[in-house]
């Protein structure tokens, strides 16, 4: 960068160490099957999948055992073949570790595939709708941490006609390599799969942004990209929240999204690269997402690296797979350091969006007592959103949650850059998490709130109404008796005139 | 070891990860950023100077731990280890006559602290720079103290006083002789415009302090040396501590109308060197205007704030009947710094700067 845009440009983000190697350079081991798998109905962002197989039951690997509920939600399918044990709570990969659904299934130990499965030879050959229809039939989910379900994300882009997929290879969290590792092993399967998305959204050209750390990654996907005209790599700096939505849209095309809206609003849509793969092998193999590759990193961790693991293994499998924690951990994390969580305990399952599990020591965690805020406004200067982390937090801490929305609260991305360069250790995220949180419970009590009184006021209204027809039905008889009389009446009067 | 018994304590929010930054680095940044101008100070005025910036040091720290004593110490009012009332304390000894009586330190001290921090509610808390808050305080309480300005005796020299006798100067047991003070450059020029005289006539009768850039000057203790402040402070921007803007928007502010003054005016108006190179302009451009607590937050506020303070300190130095003003016209910009922070506000992404979604384009 020249020392003129250095002086001139607004910096964002910060530049964490990131703990990438040796762990990104280790071959990928595949773990074995364990004897257990716990299948969360919640691994996806919309509404949990409904169980649609019976306890006792047997199903083959890759056989559908939940439905997707609603428009946004996923369907969930066996990683091996087996049994199902149980459907009941186990514990949430959260850090609250509260019960969560799921489908416990007991491996059989054949890991047969199922006979169900359809290939397809042509996919190209689909119609834009089929990939999408096979896609959300594989239980496709965003793979970058976001889980949203990715054949609604192809469909909609297609109705909302973009023009630009952007591919997300940026990596930039701390730690991980896992999508390193599949750009540099999987380049032809995901540039499949990025074709296969363009084919289904419509879009024009393909542009994928990888971080200039990785540049085994950047060389792997130019030798896969080379055959395809509309798909591009692009290498971009290396900087934490790179791989976040704005951001990347904004290095990769110029285009700012509008606060509130989504990438489609400037004909972008943005997927992870482990997607593409995902979407590849469902299209291609008829393979629904049962396994992925996650990363194992942390000062704890006795063989750091990069691990297939079906979905539904236990962390403490998957640990003690890794080579054992050498240490206990002072933090155990699902996801990446800037934007994972924080888990209570090892016995929670990896889903669909686990990227990594990190056991981190006491050094990595960094943990430190909150001190008070000089308003140095390093976080105003590391916030890629440009918000004023330390003027929200102030009216947060004085209970004024209404003046942090002000300040554009809701568009804050959660990225963690402002803690991470605070210097007096204060948890801004949580300040913000807990602010939105409560905002949002505001809001849904204030919706139940509005929706009583409007159905105590529909009640009233058609009691009113009721009351309001008898009395006119009333009026009405009474009328007609009246009437009839008076008829009856006149017509006596008539006869005795005629008589 | 297997995770399976594994348990945390608590739960953590995320990042699980932090910088590595710290208040008390960066206070012992700042506080090393001042160790040139200081040596040269000590050095410039001999023992005296030591003396009372170790006072005034000593006195800082002690009022700090009693205040956060009685405040019953959470944390969030500021830790005794933090650094930032050292710091403080040394800011304040840089701008005192270098042979002042140690209760000068120790009120100094106290008012800075107590009055000028903590009664504001601690550490990030106060409206005002405690320093300069003190300085003006004692200034306008002990106007004689405050402009016992001594000529340089460098240590070196055989005048300088010795270790004893720089003590009983400090401990008020020896007075300042008369002799041994000078006006300076400043005080000088407003005393001579003000009995009527030009300033080529002022400074052509010979009693004209002297000028110089290395800094041997009558002043303040740590005032004098500008190039060595400018070292301090040009460590500071490359160590990222604090941003140009401030010290540009200082200098920008006092020195260009300085210089349009004095090229329409030069019998009555001092040249931007003179601004420069006297009193607590370079000082107060990289140590007192980048205070984080008490400037504003985002570039272009500070930007503001700079051009401000440096535009005030000019005009009290022209207009005022001080002839140094920039400890003033810091403190006027202090309490215009929650103003600027209020509507000097970065562009949100995504939205205009008045705060509504930007239109989709390129679609």
């Amino acid at each position: 960068m020249g020392l003129m845009e250095k002086i001139f440009t607004r910096s964002w983000g910060v530049h964490p160490r990131d703990y990438k190697h040796p762990a990104a350079d280790a071959p990928v081991r595949v773990m074995p099957m364990p004897e257990r798998l716990y299948l969360s109905l919640a691994q996806h962002l919309g509404a949990p999948a409904r169980p649609a197989v019976l306890v006792g039951q047997k199903v083959k690997k890759g056989e559908k055992i939940a439905d997707p509920q609603g428009p946004v939600s996923a369907a969930i399918h066996a990683p091996t073949s087996g049994v199902i044990a149980a459907i009941g709570e186990i514990p949430a990969p959260h850090p609250s570790g509260l019960p969560v659904q799921a489908i416990i299934l007991e491996a059989d130990g054949r890991d047969e595939w199922s006979e169900a499965l359809t290939a397809c030879d042509n996919p190209l050959g689909l119609a834009p709708d089929e990939i999408s229809y096979r896609v959300a039939a594989a239980g496709v989910v965003g793979m970058g941490g976001a889980t949203f379900p990715s054949a609604l994300k192809l469909s909609s882009s297609r109705k909302a006609g973009v023009t630009t997929l952007v591919m997300n290879g940026g990596e930039c969290e701390p730690y991980l390599s896992c999508d390193d590792r599949l750009m540099r092993d999987k380049a032809e399967t995901i540039i499949d799969g990025i074709r296969l998305m363009l084919h289904a959204t419509g879009a024009k050209e393909a542009i994928v942004g990888i971080e200039d750390n990785k540049p085994e990654a950047i060389a792997a996907m130019r030798k896969a990209v080379a055959a395809h005209a509309g798909v591009r790599v692009r290498p971009i700096p290396a900087r934490y929240p790179m791989g976040s939505e704005k951001q990347l849209v904004q290095t990769l095309t110029g285009r700012e999204i509008p606060a509130g809206a989504l990438p489609a609003e400037v004909g972008v849509v943005v997927h992870n690269v482990g997607t593409a793969r995902a979407v590849s092998e469902a299209i291609r193999l008829g393979r629904p997402l049962i396994s992925r590759l996650l990363t194992v990193n942390g000062g704890c961790v006795g063989a750091p690296g990069n691990i297939v693991a079906p979905v539904g293994a236990l962390v403490e499998e998957v640990l003690a797979f890794a080579g054992g924690i050498e240490a206990r951990p002072a933090r155990l994390v699902m996801g990446g350091p800037m934007m994972g969580v924080s888990l209570p305990h090892a016995r929670t399952p990896v889903i669909k969006g686990t990227s990594g599990i990190l056991a981190l020591n006491a050094a990595q965690a960094a943990d430190s007592r909150e001190e008070a805020c000089i308003r140095c406004a390093s976080c105003a200067r590391a916030c890629p959103i440009q918000l004023m982390p330390l003027d929200m937090a102030r009216h947060i801490r004085g209970d004024d949650l209404k003046g942090a929305l002000r300040l554009g609260l809701k568009d804050c991305i959660a990225c963690g850059c402002c803690a991470y360069v605070c210097p007096a250790h204060i948890p801004l995220v949580q300040y913000f998490t807990y602010a939105k949180g409560t905002l949002a419970a505001e809001d849904r009590a204030r919706q139940k709130a509005e929706a009583t009184r409007r159905l105590a006021a529909a009640r009233s209204e058609r009691l009113a109404r009721e009351a309001r027809e008898k009395a006119e039905i009333a009026a009405r008889r009474k009328a007609e008796r009246e009437a009839a009389k008076a008829a009856a009446a006149s017509a006596r009067s008539a006869g005795e005139m005629s008589a | 070891m297997n995770a399976d018994g594994y348990h945390a304590d608590r739960v953590f929010a995320s990042p699980h990860a932090h910088g590595g930054g710290e208040i008390r680095r960066t206070m012992l940044q700042v506080q090393l950023a001042l160790v040139p101008a200081t040596l040269f100070g000590f050095w410039l005025y001999g023992w005296p100077a030591f003396f009372l910036w170790l006072l005034t040091l000593f006195f800082a720290q002690i009022f700090e731990v009693i205040s956060l004593r009685l405040t019953g110490n959470t944390g969030q009012t500021g830790s005794p280890g933090d650094g930032s009332a050292l710091l403080t304390g040394w800011l304040l000894a840089m701008t005192l006559p270098p042979w002042s009586a140690w209760w000068i330190g120790a009120l100094g001290a106290f008012i800075a602290i107590v009055i000028g921090k903590q009664v504001f509610g601690g550490l990030g808390q106060n409206v005002f720079n405690p320093a300069m808050a003190a300085r003006v305080a004692l200034l306008v309480s002990f106007p004689l103290q405050l402009t016992a300005w001594v000529v340089p005796l460098p240590l070196s020299g055989l005048d300088a006083p010795g270790f004893l006798d720089g003590l009983r100067i400090t401990l008020g047991q020896i007075p300042v002789p008369d002799a041994m003070t000078s006006a300076s450059l400043l005080g000088y020029a407003k005393t001579e415009l003000s009995r009527g005289l030009g300033l080529a006539q002022a400074f052509a009768a010979g009693h004209a302090p002297q000028l110089s850039w290395p800094g041997v000057r009558a002043g303040s203790m740590g005032e004098s040396s500008v190039l060595l402040i400018l070292a301090g402070g040009v460590f500071l921007l490359a160590t990222d501590v604090i941003r140009w803007q401030a010290p540009l928007g200082v200098l920008a502010g006092a020195l260009i109308p300085a210089s349009i003054a004095h090229v329409i005016a030069p019998e009555t108006h001092l040249d931007a060197a003179s601004h420069l190179l006297s009193g607590a302009l370079m000082l107060g451009a990289f140590f007192i205007a980048t205070d984080y607590v008490t400037s504003p937050a985002t570039g272009a506020g500070r930007l503001i704030f700079g051009l401000g303070a440096g535009l005030l300190t000019w005009i009290i130095r022209t207009l005022g009947g001080y002839p140094e003003g920039v400890a003033f016209a810091i403190l006027f910009m202090n309490a215009l710094t929650p103003l600027i922070d209020r509507y000097v506000r970065p562009r949100i992404l995504g939205r205009t700067r008045s705060g509504q979604p930007i239109r989709g384009a390129g679609k």
